[in-house]
């Protein structure tokens, strides 16, 4: 087994385009999971929305920069509408409506109905050319040995790690005001937050909303790399791995969400490239073959996480005090 | 105190009774649980700047009664004013704005914020706790003037020496102290205290009294609710006395302690002062 090859391919995933859009959904999902306590189990719904409403704006004859808008406004009234019934309940109903939503947004999308602007289950390819032709870096490749990019994912990458400073930055920003500690203190205890004045209910709201925003960027930067949006993308799953990120990095962090996606991704990749030659050099006999290592993989993931919850609930690199004291 | 001169002194210790300058009054409040009465009062009125306790046997609706009075719950019917303006169905973050601030008899501290996060979270007026204002505003400056403020509170409390400790890490008792000194950063006109000296510290209570005594001569108007005759008798200008909902008593302190209904509130059902 070539275990340099297996690993150099995992770095190349750890900072290629999936860690960045990851990190990017997973900012979003930090403000809300990580700072307000939002448990949104749908945050996959907004990356929905932005990459459809870009893609359909420029479907229909509108510049891509015009869809980019469309794709965050999509989600700001997303996180409005699931927000304003769910928020004044208790925490589980807001779990319960947006996991719902995502669903139900992903068999939209997919049916026959929506056809006419969605394309149904073919999706909508081909929107991002303005992107791809403004791309200035020249051709070739870039890197060394195995671990290169050529220009185009250059460019990707150039836009996507882009993002994800820029809104590090905007969180940055945003978590170290007095509205970052009013949003921490409703996490904390809500009564409490009331009973000092604070518009819990408008908190949350906003909170749901601009993380979803930032959802939106990441399911629009995903859709621009691939030129493609179609709805079996856009499953549950895609909130777990954000979710897994976000634990992962340390809820409530400034920089877990990108730490967590370097290394959500480096494992996932690595175990793949692993098991998979373990499976062809034939170190499982006939127990396991090639079709099993997907299903191991996430079992793999599950146990980890569940380790992770048990032994390091504030994630790889939080500080361990601050979540012992929140049990008490 | 010179009782003479008290603006209760000549008020009659009946249930229900007028006060010359009620900040808070309350008018056939009722808060039921299916067919029990948590709360159930007539008439009640609190005087401006003084220490009111609400005392009562274990479930007697004390708590309730705060519930609703701050928006916390709501009840099956009754109206209550905070300085001449209705309050009723005004969210529980309102009444906090509008001046009257409450704490909680199971201490409800911000765990992961530290000490001095705690109490600066509840200044008001802090253009950076709006999403624009923080993203764009010039909020410093407020938040230095805050700083000092929460400093000064904290100093009050003896907490000064732990500002930048997690609020989870303090012992029972330190975080009573916290909630107090964050429910003064909102600058209230009426303080709801309940249950303050419950798991404090012995040798910290005297001066967690004076403190409350204090905040009556900032011109402060203190509710409180608590068990201790003997701390009641010491510090309140005026004693209601609650009892399966109602108010079956108020008075001056000295008059409560005699007072044949209250005493058979306590002993005749629950034998004594029950924490
Ligand atoms: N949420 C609730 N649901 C049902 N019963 C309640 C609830 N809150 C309080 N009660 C009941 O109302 C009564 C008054 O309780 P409470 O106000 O906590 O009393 P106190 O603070 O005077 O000890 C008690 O009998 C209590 O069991
Ligand atoms: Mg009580």
């Amino acid at each position: 087994m070539d275990l340099v090859k297996i690993l150099i391919d995992a770095g190349r995933t750890a900072v290629g385009v999936p860690a960045a859009a990851y990190a990017l959904s997973s900012i979003g999902l930090n403000l809300q999971f990580g700072y307000t306590g939002l448990l949104n189990f749908g945050h996959v719904a907004s990356m929905l929305v932005g990459a459809y409403g870009m893609a359909i704006t420029v479907d229909s004859g509108g510049p891509l920069w015009l869809g980019v808008i469309v794709g965050i406004v999509a989600a700001l009234i997303l996180g409005l509408i699931l927000g304003v019934p769910t928020l004044r309940l208790r925490a589980d109903y807001l779990a319960i409506v947006t996991i719902a939503a995502g669903e139900i947004l992903r068999l939209t999308v997919r049916s026959s109905w929506a056809a006419p602007l969605t394309k149904g289950i073919f999706g909508i390819q081909q929107f991002a050319d303005p992107f791809f032709d403004v791309n200035p870096i020249p051709v070739g490749l870039y890197g060394i040995g195995r671990f290169r990019f050529d220009e185009r994912t250059m460019w990707v990458l150039l836009l996507g790690w882009g993002l994800v400073a820029l809104a590090t930055l905007f969180m940055w920003k945003l978590t170290r005001s007095p509205w970052g500690r009013a949003i921490r203190a409703i996490r904390d205890d809500e009564d409490a937050a009331l009973s000092l004045g604070k518009n819990v209910f408008g908190y949350k709201l906003q909170s749901l909303m601009v993380g979803g925003a930032i959802g939106a960027l990441a399911g629009m930067f995903l859709a621009i790399d691939q030129q493609n949006v179609n709805p079996d993308a856009y499953i549950p799953l895609l909130t777990f791995y954000a979710f897994t990120i976000v634990i992962l990095g340390g809820p409530g962090t400034l920089f877990g969400p990108i730490i967590g996606s370097i290394i959500f991704w480096f494992l996932f990749e690595f175990l793949d490239g692993f098991m998979t030659a373990a499976v062809l050099e034939g170190w499982f006999g006939d127990v396991l073959d090639s079709t099993d290592i997907g299903p191991i993989r996430f079992a793999l993931f599950g146990i980890g996480l569940m380790w992770l919850m048990i032994y390091r609930p504030q994630g790889l690199f939080g500080r361990r005090e601050e979540m012992l004291i929140g049990e008490q | 105190m010179n009782s003479d001169a008290h603006p209760l002194a000549r008020i009659a210790p009946e249930p229900g009774v007028s006060k010359p300058d009620p900040i808070l009054v309350l008018d056939s409040v009722l808060r039921a649980f299916g067919g029990l009465r948590a709360v159930d009062v007539n008439h009640l009125e609190i005087q401006r700047g003084t220490i009111t306790s609400l005392i009562g046997p274990n479930g007697a609706g004390k708590t309730t009664l705060f519930n609703v009075l701050t928006g916390f719950d709501r009840p099956e019917a009754g109206k209550w004013e905070l300085n001449g303006g209705p309050l009723v169905g005004i969210p529980s973050f309102r009444v906090a704005r509008k001046g009257m601030v409450r704490t909680f008899q199971l201490t409800k501290s911000l765990a992961r914020l530290t000490v001095l996060e705690n109490v600066l979270v509840a200044a008001k007026d802090q253009v950076g706790e709006t999403f624009f204002g923080a993203l764009f505003g010039r909020w410093r400056h407020i938040e230095e003037a805050n700083e000092e403020r929460a400093m000064r509170e904290l100093k009050r409390f003896g907490l000064e020496h732990m500002v930048d400790e997690y609020a989870g890490s303090l012992s029972g008792g330190q975080r009573k102290l916290l909630e107090m000194a964050r429910a003064l950063m909102v600058e209230p006109e009426v303080v709801m205290l309940d249950e303050p000296m419950a798991g404090v510290n012995p040798a910290l209570t005297q001066s967690l009294l004076s403190h409350i005594m204090a905040l009556r001569d900032d011109g402060k108007t203190v509710v409180f609710i608590e068990h201790d005759m003997d701390v009641v008798q010491e510090i309140s200008d005026w004693v209601v006395v609650m009892s399966q909902g109602a108010v079956i008593a108020e008075g001056p302190p000295a008059h409560i302690a005699s007072n044949p209904e209250v005493i058979d509130a306590y002993l005749g059902r629950d034998h004594g002062e029950v924490p």
